[in-house]
């Protein structure tokens, strides 16, 4: 019962977001100031493990290819297939969830908390329209870092054939343009508008809605970030289904 | 003036308003007072509008509250100043940003009249040099000086002050409630202030509204609470053995 009134409220709270716009010139400040948090602030850690993961999974795919009849350039495919369907859009998006989403949640309780959402409704502010619209709009630039993530996983694979000595280079872009199919992309990015929507409401409804104090900030965080997970897992699943199946 | 008919306000089974009526005057410190748990807060939070209620109504200037569009209350709260027992500052701007916030949202100021007239609150609350501090380089008196600056930069009809003294050293609180009682006669607003400090209670209550279990059990000033023989009310004031002598020497000072 008390998901079903969750779910509700959530839907009610995503509603009330669009109500009474915040003035644009005051929207403006917000939804740059989210881009620089939410956004730029994220790059570093996805380019960090987007390299890294595209060169584990190039040397796996290498090291697990023993049967001399599979082509070696297997490995820049079977890179580009895992990076560009699951890895940049899905495992990037569930690591943000730790990131952006601890990071939402605790601004917001802490908002909470300390009356702040109290004083901006009593100026007569739509503090669901102030807090989390800006940060909605802000993370629909998040395909940009996915696709930043995109193309150095592809690049970490690069780097691993290359310096690893699994396969040549000429082998490994030869795999990159096999039967690249240009709708995996498209498909990649649609995840990627849902996941960033996700990524910004969720764990704003977990900051929002929180009652008590410093702790409980600290367990809404963990919550919002178990449940952003496995939102984006369902949702990734259906979307499969629904766009591949 | 607001005046408050029979209000009533529950959550689920339990009432905690019982039928309150009361008003609060132009250019006055309006207390509200009671002990924990008597509906202090709740009722400041009706006023407020942060809590709709069963029954009753709640007029500002002859405009009941509940009777308002959307775009009414919006109108109506930007007239509202208020000052929340933490300051509720936000922590990621500067003192002087939070200051300009509500020119920032209400008004169509440029960039440098909203920092003059900043500047300008900032000096009344006796804080000239504190503009670039963040929040939390502020001290707790500072805090709420801040906050009684950003209440009351739109030129505000209503004050509304949540227990302005908690946390408080003595004489930064009588500070604040003689910066409150200064500021509601000079522009004229009506203030209302939650609190259980006895201190503020005599030196600003030009009315006290007392309330006990969800209901007025007395109201008057800080001029005649001494001479009440309202048992709740001493019980309540003269508490402890200071004040239970002063209201002594005052009483027979006064004989």
């Amino acid at each position: 019962m008390r998901y079903l009134h969750n779910i509700g409220t959530y839907f009610l709270m995503i509603a009330e977001m669009f109500r009474k716009p915040t003035k644009w010139s005051v929207m403006r400040t917000l939804i740059l100031k989210d881009i620089d948090d939410l956004i730029i602030g994220s790059l570093g850690i996805i380019a960090f493990i987007s390299f890294f993961v595209g060169g584990v999974v190039t040397i796996q795919t290498a090291l697990n290819i023993e049967n001399p009849l599979i082509p070696r350039y297997l490995v820049g495919f079977a890179t580009r297939q895992s990076v560009i369907l699951e890895f940049a859009p899905t495992f990037t998006s569930i690591i943000m969830a730790g990131k952006v989403g601890s990071f939402i949640t605790s601004s917001i309780g802490t908002m909470r908390v300390t009356e702040q959402i109290d004083a901006l409704e009593v100026m007569g502010i739509n503090s669901l329209n102030y807090l989390v619209f800006p940060k909605t709009i802000a993370l629909m630039l998040y395909p940009f870092a996915i696709a930043i993530g995109m193309f150095l996983g592809i690049l970490g694979g690069m780097a691993a054939c290359v310096f690893g000595g699994y396969t040549s280079l000429e082998d490994y872009i030869l795999g990159l343009q096999t039967d690249f199919d240009g709708f995996h992309v498209t498909y990649s990015f649609i995840k990627t508008y849902v996941f960033a929507f996700v990524l910004a409401t969720i764990p704003s409804f977990h900051g929002y809605y929180m009652k008590g104090g410093a702790l409980e900030v600290g367990k809404a965080s963990t919550t919002a970030f178990v449940w952003t997970a496995v939102v984006i897992i369902l949702l990734n699943y259906i979307l499969t289904g629904m766009m591949l199946g | 003036m607001i005046v408050v008919e029979n209000l009533h306000k529950s959550f689920g089974e339990a009432e905690i308003l019982k039928g309150i009526s009361t008003s609060f005057e132009k250019g006055k410190t309006n207390l509200i007072i009671g002990q924990s748990g008597s509906g202090k807060t709740v009722f400041l939070k009706c006023l407020l509008g942060l809590f709709t209620y069963e029954e009753g109504t709640i007029s500002y200037d002859g405009k009941i509250f509940s009777q308002l569009t959307e775009g009414q209350k919006r109108d109506l709260r930007a007239e509202i100043g208020m000052v929340f027992q933490g300051s509720a500052l936000f922590d990621s701007m500067t003192i002087v940003e939070n200051v300009m916030f509500p020119l920032r949202m209400f008004t169509k100021m440029s960039k440098s009249e909203m920092e003059d007239r900043a500047d300008f609150v900032l000096k009344r609350v006796n804080l000239p040099d504190a503009h670039h501090k963040m929040p939390s380089e502020a001290s707790g008196g500072m805090q709420k000086r801040v906050a009684i600056a950003r209440a009351i930069v739109n030129n505000p009809k209503y004050l509304f002050c949540d227990e302005p003294n908690s946390g408080l050293d003595p004489k930064t609180a009588i500070v604040i409630d003689n910066l409150i009682q200064e500021i509601t006669d000079e522009y004229q607003i009506i203030t209302v202030i939650n609190s259980h400090d006895m201190n503020s209670v005599m030196e600003i209550g030009e009315k006290i509204v007392f309330l006990k279990n969800g209901l007025k059990a007395w109201e008057g000033s800080n001029k005649t609470i001494f001479k009440t023989d309202n048992e709740i009310v001493t019980d309540f004031v003269y508490s402890s053995n200071l004040f239970k002598k002063v209201r002594k020497m005052y009483l027979e000072e006064n004989e």
